[in-house]
């Protein structure tokens, strides 16, 4: 079995680290558990489960290092794979930015693990694919979708006497619905730690209506719209941000964060003052491993931005160590939360006179990183939107916008929800945005 | 089984900031091993393939794979991360119930071995109850025991590491000498060691290597607030570490230095820093519609979004439909035989078969002999990329041999082959082009990149773009982006240059699938002209 309990991980981390004769040691245990089903063409394509378990070893001789991993856990195993480390570090260049392993860390408490997702069995996989499937036959649309699972744990210590153990559930599922004459898609997801909370059927549903809706768009001109971008809109635009949001290129002067004439943008006002995204390993939404996965830092919650204003960037170790002011390193984040407002949709919807109702963008790629241009296009659901109702569907556009211009014209927020997002899970809300730039029209269905 | 991991590279502002991992962490040394002898592997492959049939298999193939991997990183004079990757172990395929079925082990035991054959076979039948049609399998012959060998002549992997450490440091402190703020670069090599069989009665020993020497150069003006990059020109390739010895008689004289089969990082490196700095005082572009020139070295990625993907047969069916998307190519275009692709000057090809190129072997990885085929003749759309399972439907009787798996416990399927621009018969040199050109832009190297998921609408950037004014070229411009639909694009094109500058390009992790799987795929060209493109401007100001 793949999840192994605190005192069996505690066990191994503990013997693998006596064997050490490095200067200092650390390791890292983490299994998991995946299962998935994959469908298109309304029928299953493949299904999979994959056991995995695995040691990973660091030794240290002053600034060199040296990793070595592992999958089985005998004492000779276990002495193997520290000597291994040991030699890797002993023939590797030295890093001159290298830190020293950290003391003891608080992490703090969080509540991943959910039974019914840890128990997920074969049978209840191929009827959430069924689900999707059979809503789609029913409405003479075309499914295509991927569920995955997982049940996880890591365990961490180190020859200071660092230790942590955590566990976790998820669950992810997306699926595309295409009306048999191609002139119609629709998507939708779930992102969840609890499998019992999934309905796959209801998540495709949505998708089927979607597509319907979508068929026959008609051509807008492109140019700057209102738009109401749905949360996995808003995603694929914040997740690229966040993922840029860094204190050294920062201060290297080159990033969206670099002040002109040196330094960072941290305490400015640069966005809407409605705009509030922090971090949080404990929040129950949206639960997450509480160290950091280079070097085990805890994690704490961390508002990167409220208010509008820049509260803290990302700054590792080695370079808040560098920084004259002592600054204090905070590590990448496991998840995120953008808070948002209270309104649904739909009432987003009600309260536009003239707008795009966009349910996904895709293809996001940088333009230019000074200003954090990005391009990307809208798919499988986009809408033109007259006196607070959805008029007709309408051809997908390519959008040529910065996420730190969209997040200054936010004109109202929705509801937050839980979406899969650059490898985290993230709680987005629906954003209704004026002067999205629009550059291009696509034929894309 | 080894699970897929990732390695991140936090801040060094590439645009593959997440790395493909697989496999354990190994020492150097492990890399020269020779591995398993041939035999073994020949027994261990009979007694999955006996198995598979006596469970009821119709047809069953296994892959046993070692797989090696060394990344080298660094940045500025320092190196930050070595890493060293080895993954071993076997995959089995089978039909049952005209059903696929696929598993894997690590558990290179007798029993092992068995216990993921009966997996595989398992699996087939009880996804054979949701089967509507059942798999048809083109014909295919047994090659009996043959092998295959990526032509290297110095294995990368035999090359000692402080060589390598060596040379990225002379390459940085090159671009560091010559007024870079920045650079980050790194070497990835790729070592396939794989075995085939199947119940057709093929044995396919290959052994392949993959090598990319990829940097980045930024220059910051500090005090204006401005920076501006510029990445290293050298492609991915099919070489050994040869690639690397910049011979002077693959080097071309152009706005820049361009490179044929081997390439000169440490010059690449210079010239980037002088034009990352050059960069930040080029004038910015005036948008509308312009002639583009473009070199190999960026027209290899306009080629795998635009014609590449669409392309791929599974695609164009709805198979990647929740992911990477469908196509605009569908089958009753080619089916009619007069889609007009692109112009009558546009020939495209698929091909597994290019010396040098990533997607060069022998065999795939469902035992067909590597082949050239067209899928785009005087303009007209006339072939796909299919496999075993796919080519009855376009009533085809053999596989195109393009099916990969990116390790020996992902299931192989359709990936792209190398998809390459056909040069122009007509003599035609680069400044011959650019004198007829009245407006223009002459565009070097791949930038930003995105298409709509049928492949219509896309937009792409560059790292050097050049003015072209009245047939001469009048100075260096930026924020450039072009944006075009695919056919109206193709059906652009006027002039391509011809064989003497016929160059590959490429692409070393390209994603696809649900679970994603990598593949490494090459695109030739020689420089081509397309005429009156809509160019943007992508300068924005923040507040």
């Amino acid at each position: 079995m793949a999840i192994l309990s605190r005192s069996e991980a505690k066990q191994i981390l503990d013997k693998v680290l006596k064997y050490s004769k490095a200067e200092a040691a650390s390791a890292q245990l983490t299994g998991a558990e995946t299962g998935n089903i994959r469908y298109a063409r309304n029928s299953v394509s493949t299904s999979g489960i994959v056991n995995d378990i695995e040691l990973a070893v660091e030794a240290r001789f002053g600034k060199k290092s040296g990793i070595a991993t592992i999958n089985e856990f005998s004492d000779a195993a276990l002495e193997k794979v520290m000597r291994r480390a040991e030699e890797l570090a002993k023939l590797s260049p030295d890093n001159p930015e290298a830190m020293p392993l950290l003391d003891e860390q608080k992490y703090p408490k969080v509540n991943g693990f959910a039974k019914s997702t840890a128990d997920i069995t074969p049978d209840q996989r191929a009827k959430a694919a069924a689900d999707s499937i059979m809503a789609a036959r029913e409405r003479k649309v075309i499914a295509a979708g991927y569920l995955e699972d997982a049940r996880s744990f890591a365990a961490v210590a180190n020859t200071k006497g660092l230790f942590g153990y955590h566990v976790s559930t998820s669950a992810n599922f997306t699926v595309t619905m295409r009306t048999e004459n191609g002139l119609g898609s629709g998507w939708a997801q779930s992102d969840v730690s609890d499998f019992s909370a999934m309905n796959t059927g209801a998540v495709s549903n949505i998708a089927i209506d979607k597509a319907v809706q979508s068929q026959e768009a008609r051509a807008l001109e492109p140019g700057k719209y209102t738009v109401i971008l749905e949360p996995s809109a808003v995603s694929g635009l914040v997740g690229f941000m966040m993922w840029n949001y860094d204190a050294r290129s920062a201060d290297e002067g080159r990033s969206f964060m670099s002040r002109k004439g040196g330094g960072n943008r941290i305490g400015e006002k640069m966005f809407d003052k409605r705009v509030h995204i922090y971090s949080d390993p404990a929040d129950p939404d949206v639960p997450a491993m509480p160290w950091a996965e280079d070097d085990f830092m805890a994690l704490e919650r961390v508002d990167w931005i409220r208010d509008g204003v820049v509260k803290n960037l990302p700054r590792s170790r080695y370079w808040a160590s560098q920084s004259k002011e002592k600054e204090k390193a905070i590590p990448q984040p496991n998840n995120l939360i953008m808070i948002g407002g209270d309104k649904s949709t739909a009432e987003l919807i009600k309260n536009t006179r003239r707008g795009v109702l966009v349910t996904r963008t895709w293809y996001i790629r940088m333009v230019d990183p000074q200003s954090l241009l990005l391009t990307g296009l809208t798919r499988d659901g986009t809408f033109y939107i007259e006196n607070g109702k959805i008029k007709y569907p309408i051809k997908n556009f390519r959008f040529n916008e910065s996420p730190v211009i969209m997040l200054n014209n936010i004109e109202d927020m929705g509801r937050a929800k839980r979406v899969g997002m650059w490898g985290y899970s993230a709680m987005i809300p629906a954003l209704k945005v004026r002067d999205f730039t629009f550059s291009s029209l696509s034929d894309a269905v | 089984m080894d699970r897929r991991k990732f390695l991140q590279l936090s801040g060094a502002g590439l645009g593959f900031s997440m790395l493909p991992l697989s496999g354990n962490l190994v020492a150097e040394s492990k890399l020269v091993h020779s591995g398993m002898d041939v035999a073994v592997k020949k027994e261990l492959a009979d007694a999955t393939l006996n198995t598979a049939t006596k469970l009821g298999a119709s047809y069953a193939d296994v892959r046993i794979g070692r797989y090696l991997n060394q990344y080298v990183i660094t940045r500025e004079m320092k190196v930050q991360n070595v890493v060293n990757t080895e993954s071993i172990g076997l995959g089995v395929r089978v039909i049952a119930n005209g059903t696929w079925g696929f598993a894997a082990t690590n558990d290179m035991t007798a029993d092992g071995i068995a216990r993921a054959t009966a997996q595989a076979v398992a699996t087939a039948k009880a996804n054979s109850k949701y089967q509507k049609e059942p798999v048809q399998l083109a014909k295919q012959k047994g090659y009996g025991e043959v092998s295959w060998k990526t032509p290297i002549r110095k294995n990368a992997m035999e090359i000692p590491l402080a060589e390598k450490v060596d040379l990225l440091m002379e390459v940085n402190k090159s671009a560091l000498d010559a007024g870079a703020s920045f650079i980050n670069s790194m070497l990835y090599l790729v070592n396939e060691q794989k075995y085939f069989a199947s119940t057709d009665g093929s044995y396919v020993d290959q052994d392949v290597h993959r090598l990319w020497a990829p940097f980045r150069v930024t220059a910051v003006d500090k005090k204006d607030g401005g920076f501006r990059t510029r990445q290293g020109l050298g492609q991915p390739v099919g070489h050994g570490f040869e690639y690397l010895d910049g011979r002077a008689e693959d080097k071309i004289q152009s706005q820049t230095v361009l490179y044929r089969d081997s390439y000169d990082m440490v010059e690449d490196a210079k010239l980037a820093a002088q034009q990352a700095q050059e960069k930040l005082k080029a004038k910015s572009v005036k948008p509308g519609k312009y002639d583009l020139v473009l070199d190999p070295s960026h027209l290899w990625l306009t080629i795998h979004e635009s014609v590449g993907h669409p392309l791929e047969l599974d695609r164009v069916l709805g198979y990647e439909a929740n992911y990477a998307g469908t196509s605009f190519a569908t089958i009753d275009k080619w089916r009619d035989g007069k889609f007009q692709y692109g112009s009558d000057k546009v020939n495209l090809f698929a091909d597994k078969v290019q010396p040098g190129s990533l997607g060069a072997v022998g065999y795939d990885d469902e035992g067909v002999k590597t082949k050239r085929w067209d899928l785009i003749k005087d303009g007209v759309l006339v072939n796909y990329q299919a496999i075993r399972d796919q080519v009855h439907m376009l009533g085809q009787k053999e596989s195109q041999g393009c099916c990969y798996a990116d390790s020996w416990s992902s299931v192989q399927f359709q990936r792209m082959a190398n998809v390459s621009l056909q040069p122009g018969e007509d003599k035609l040199s680069v400044d011959e082009m650019i004198k007829d050109v009245e407006k223009g832009i002459y565009i070097i190297g791949d930038g930003s990149f995105s298409i709509d998921q049928q492949r219509y609408n896309f937009q792409f950037g560059g790292q050097l773009f050049y003015e072209i004014e009245d047939g001469k070229i009048t100075g260096m411009v930026e924020d450039v982006a072009y944006q075009s639909n695919t056919r109206e694009f193709w059906n652009s094109c006027s002039q391509i240059c011809d064989e003497r500058d016929y160059r590959l390009g490429g692409s070393f992790f390209d994603g696809k699938g649900q679970p994603s799987q990598v593949s490494a795929v090459s695109h030739g060209s020689s420089t081509t002209r397309f005429d009156g493109v809509n160019v943007i401007n992508t300068k924005r100001k923040l507040g």
